[in-house]
């Protein structure tokens, strides 16, 4: 156990600085850093899911609500302050606020499991439903107007602090998705390694036993799912500037549902299998649409039956088995780390869940 | 974490793999690139599915005939899925990616305003060949469909004749049906008759039991729908279920145009009131011609609808603007354009208005009659005259918005 | 006062719908605590059964209350035989699984019956209700769902199969000791939950129309009602399904049907803030 915890913590700086790299050097190679920033921005909403549900044990049917409210609070405060560094700061704080107050009230009233999954799909129903009931006149915020299904085109995008005129567009507006992505990372690493993070892994084995040890579990709950939230609220401003526009649909719940097919795919209880499903899995959607022969969604279908069927515990963790079983085993003299422990977390599909 | 690698390689596949997969460089390097974006699937694609054959019918027609400016053209067919961010995805992908000269399609009007500005600063030019509420004066795009003032006008006009001035009116809840709602109020008022109310539904309502309840609380002489989408068909199906078919008369300015009366049984959609640009039972020989070639290429001829005629002529159309420039730079174009552009489609002659960018179209008021839109009376080349109150590209071409009526 | 007659009718006519697009996920959940995502996906493909059996000249009702269920029932089984029997007490693999095979069901119907929006007339015809015109259909929708409703109770109150069934549900190794092969149960409780919803699709497609991703329009309101009903296959449905239908009806009245479906999910919310496990996790403890 002791193991498995500080391992949830640790970096390898060595993997880290060469992923870091490569995600920096693509565009070198790469023209289209359009779909990588996409893929980017699908790898870190796909993050803030798997920092939540794999290490926390809380899975939320409706993580779209956070990421549209990000993207929609990114637009509305960016259109009337013409500018993006106040709007991208307060895509972050509404969802984040929305999510401290849903997940008190949740995690307060000791609600937990499939029932928390339906409030969770409730509240991105409900925000769903609301915006698409916006197209009239009357709501409006400031300058910006709801729109409706229409959504709100033509906000700000991404400009340098303090410079509304410098928009930053391309490839450099890449190279901020990445860092930001590589700085949650970090930032997720460092949750985890930190003694509040170790308390969340505790609540994720044993409630009630963290909670006998005089932690307060619903506290510990809510903070982390507004640090999700807010995270899911960045990916979601950073969304907005890329398609340059918001829309009702960036609530509904194929949204909620894609993200978590892309941690489950990639393996929960890892931070990398996430952002990994969401390349892999996101990437497939963008190829799928530029044929017309077989319908989309059959294939997607398909793969998803498989997946469970044949990879239940997710690509990352599979990858890692695959790694102890053959690559460890020829540097293992050498690195002298032998037979390090760990665990296969949810891997084999949360018996945790089930009541 | 070992896995991080892993990753790295997984991305850096997936970049190898898009840059290598569809280039769809099928013929030599200087074919004509004609883009297209549509929704072939998910819940739109009852529209974008016969979309996505006129278009390809559009595009081979004018291969066959030798292409343009000698030239072959090459479509770069995109499906949306109905997802409105890979609208904005595909459309940077066309302009920057694959350098399309022309850019074909969008369904609703959020896909439009979507993709709009992203080939406005691509200087891809753009067609949006779908009826809508009018009003959007874009140097970079030209809109076929149909206007209000094109074909609400009119079938305000004849309802009214028919049925009386008491009317209440249902619209979609977005931009479309607001505006249209706006347009359709003033039309009515204009000619001294009352809105008994006006209920706007966001398009995943499908219960329409107290909206039916609450019409006939109101009474009013006919009811008028600017319903849009799958869901919202269940009106036409209540509405007939509890048989207030036979007691208040209907018109509806979208029913008809995705080919919605097929979708209901033979009795239920009788005596709906519409107008559109386009009808199958048009006894033109273009229209017939058309049918044919249709059946040819496609098979069934039943799924074809005014959007896919729309989007088929906005090919021809270009196609044509093409021919009159003798060139395909942007700017070449767009003074062809300025020169008032026509052709012949299967619904009658389209031409293009140059100051507003719209086409001026043949106007059918129709009845719908055991699942067929039968034609009562034409208004031959109806202008876009909503849009022409605000809006004049050739005084001011770097106009970039779309009106609002302000009425 | 035939205004609150027709707001009367529609309010139970919502309450009908409710509960008839949810038992069949009621019973699967109820049961066996699996969270089916394809249900509504077996609802739509009940519909297009009965299109299918109607186009081919086949009685309308005896399409949609036989032929519906039957065929949907079989779809269900072979989906347990070959997915959802590897993933038992794995609910999230579950869902995960049955939301693949939504997606996959889509995609075929589309492959068969095209994408357009295809509908079935409704074979009852409207009626005079003072000075006002009702949907006769809407009179039988709620009256299968009240014969169905009773006839389940019927069954799992009064009957052998329904004595296992509770036993099953309460403790799955008391009915493995009773000789009853839990695993026999679930594959039938699953086929039967897969053909309560064909049912539910085909009563219900003269009235909403079909598209292959109408499923979508039921799933969510499904799990809605049936998580907040909580584990009582009836009871649970019931209490929930009248909570959400009276006041899905009564805000659309007396606002807007998007109001009414707001309304209808901000009650959900606080009904699972009271009753954390639900209606019945609290009341009718001992219910069906």
């Amino acid at each position: 156990m002791n193991e498995e915890l500080s391992a949830a913590g640790r970096i390898r700086w060595g993997w880290f600085i060469a992923w870091a790299a490569v995600m920096l050097l693509l565009p070198m190679v790469l023209e289209d850093t359009h779909t990588l920033t996409v893929l980017t921005i699908w790898s870190l909403l796909a993050l803030s899911l798997g920092l939540m549900w794999g290490y926390a044990g809380i899975l939320s049917f409706g993580h779209a609500a956070y990421f549209g409210l990000g993207a929609y609070a990114y637009a509305i405060a960016s259109i009337n302050f013409g500018e993006s560094t106040v709007a991208l700061f307060l895509a972050m704080l509404v969802p984040a606020m929305l999510a401290a107050a849903i997940g008190a009230m949740m995690f307060f009233g000791r609600i937990s499991d499939v029932y928390l999954g339906v409030i969770t799909l409730v509240v991105s129903l409900i925000l769903f439903k609301f915006m698409n009931a916006t197209a009239g006149d009357v709501y409006r915020i400031g300058d910006a107007r709801l729109g409706g299904f229409n959504g709100i085109p033509g906000f700000p995008i991404l400009n340098v602090p303090g410079f509304p005129s410098m928009e930053i567009w391309g490839t450099p507006f890449y190279y901020v998705v990445a860092v930001a992505l590589l700085l949650c990372y970090l930032l997720s690493r460092w949750i985890l390694y930190s003694t509040f993070g170790r308390v969340l892994l505790g609540i994720r084995e044993n409630e009630l036993r963290t909670e006998l040890l005089g932690y307060n579990v619903p506290l510990h709950k809510t903070a982390i799912f507004s640090i999700s939230a807010a995270m899911a609220g960045l990916a979601g401003a950073f969304f907005a500037m890329w398609s340059e526009i918001v829309t009702p649909g960036l609530f509904a719940l194929g949204q909620s549902a894609e993200v978590i097919i892309y941690v489950i795919v990639g393996g929960l209880g890892t931070l990398v299998g996430p952002m990994a499903g969401a390349i892999l899995l996101g990437f497939l959607k963008l190829l799928l649409g530029e044929q017309t022969l077989i319908d989309n969604s059959l294939v997607m279908g398909l793969i998803l039956v498989l997946a469970v069927l044949l990879v239940p515990s997710g690509i990352a963790p599979q990858l890692a088995k695959f790694r102890k079983r053959y690559i460890d085993r020829l540097f293992r003299q050498r690195s002298g780390s032998s037979g390090r422990r760990r665990r296969k977390l949810g891997g084999s599909g949360n018996g945790k869940e089930s009541s | 974490m070992g896995i991080t690698r892993r990753n790295v390689l997984l991305g850096a596949g997936a970049g190898l793999l898009s840059s290598a997969l569809p280039q769809h460089n099928a013929y030599a390097a200087d074919s004509i690139k004609v883009g297209s974006i549509l929704d072939n699937s998910g819940n739109l694609d009852i529209y974008g599915k016969p979309m996505v054959q006129a278009t390809k019918l559009a595009v081979d027609e004018i291969n066959e005939a030798g292409g343009l400016l000698g030239r072959e053209l090459e479509l770069i067919q995109y499906d949306t899925q109905s997802d409105i961010a890979l609208y904005t995805k595909f459309a940077q992908q066309l302009a920057r990616r694959d350098k399309a000269d022309v850019v074909q399609g969008g369904i609703t009007s959020a896909s439009r305003e979507a993709v709009r500005q992203t080939f406005k600063r691509a200087n891809t030019l753009y067609f949006y060949n779908t009826l809508y509420e009018g009003g959007v004066c874009d140097r970079n795009v030209v809109c076929t469909g149909s206007t209000p003032a094109q074909a609400n006008e009119p079938l305000v006009e004849a309802a009214m004749e028919r049925w009386g001035k008491k009317v209440y009116i249902l619209a979609a809840d977005y931009n479309y049906g607001q505006i249209t709602a706006k347009w359709l109020n003033y039309y009515v008022s204009q000619r001294g008759g009352s809105i008994a109310q006006t209920s706007f539904f966001p398009l995943d309502v499908a219960d329409f039991g107290s909206t039916i309840a609450r019409i006939q609380q109101e009474s009013p002489d006919w009811v008028v729908s600017a319903l849009v989408g799958g869901a919202h068909m269940s009106f036409y199906r209540q509405w007939a279920a509890s048989g207030m078919n036979e007691k208040i008369p209907l018109a509806s300015t979208t029913f008809g145009a995705g080919n919605e009366q097929g979708a209901l049984s033979a009795g239920e959609a009788d005596g709906i009131l519409v107008a559109h640009n386009y009808s199958q039972e048009l006894d033109t020989p273009a229209n017939k011609a058309f049918l044919e070639r249709w059946e040819a290429a496609n098979g069934d001829t039943s799924v074809i609808h005014e959007l896919s005629v729309g989007q088929y002529q906005g090919v021809h159309l270009w196609a044509e603007v093409v021919r009159t420039a003798g060139s395909l730079d942007r700017d070449a174009m767009l003074e062809a354009l300025g020169s008032g552009v026509s052709i012949e489609g299967p619904t009658g002659k389209v031409s293009l208005d140059p100051q507003t960018q719209h086409a001026a179209l043949d106007i059918q008021l129709m009845e719908v009659r055991d699942q067929k839109l039968n034609i009562i009376s034409t208004a031959s080349q109806r202008p876009p005259s909503d849009t022409a109150r605000y809006c004049n590209l050739q005084e001011d071409p770097d106009s970039n918005i779309q009106y609002e009526v302000d009425i | 006062m035939d205004y609150a007659a027709i707001v009367f009718l529609e309010i139970l006519y919502m309450i009908s719908f409710l509960v008839l697009s949810s038992v069949g996920l009621a019973i699967v959940f109820g049961m066996m605590r699996v969270i089916n995502l394809a249900h509504g996906e077996f609802v739509m493909l009940g519909g297009y059964t009965t299109l299918a059996c109607h186009s081919a000249g086949i009685n309308i009702f005896f399409a949609m209350l036989v032929i519906a269920p039957i065929t949907v029932g079989i779809v269900g089984l072979l989906v347990e035989r070959l997915v959802v029997r590897w993933l038992y007490g794995r609910m999230i693999d579950t869902m995960l699984a049955t939301w693949g095979l939504s997606l996959l069901f889509v995609g075929l119907v589309t492959l068969i019956f095209g994408s357009s929006a295809v509908g079935i007339p409704t074979p009852i015809s409207g009626y005079q209700l003072g000075s006002y015109q009702m949907g006769g259909y809407n009179l039988f929708i709620i009256g299968i769902t009240i014969v169905l409703i009773t006839l389940m109770w019927i069954v799992l109150r009064y009957t052998r199969v329904g004595l296992v069934a509770r036993g099953a549900m309460q403790n799955p190794e008391v009915a493995s000791s009773l000789g009853y092969n839990p695993k026999t149960i679930y594959m039938l409780t699953f086929t039967a939950g897969a053909a309560v919803s064909g049912l539910a699709g085909g009563v219900l497609a003269p009235l909403t129309g079909l598209l292959p991703s109408s499923g979508g329009a039921f799933i969510a309101k499904a799990f809605i009602t049936v998580i907040t009903g909580g584990a009582s296959i009836i009871t649970g449905v019931l209490s929930s399904g009248i909570l959400f239908g009276a006041i899905n009806q009564v805000v659309s009245f007396a606002a807007n049907p998007v109001m009414g479906e707001i309304a209808m999910l901000v009650l959900a919310i606080v009904l699972l803030r009271l009753m954390p496990q639900g209606i019945t996790g609290r009341f009718f403890r001992n219910s069906t």
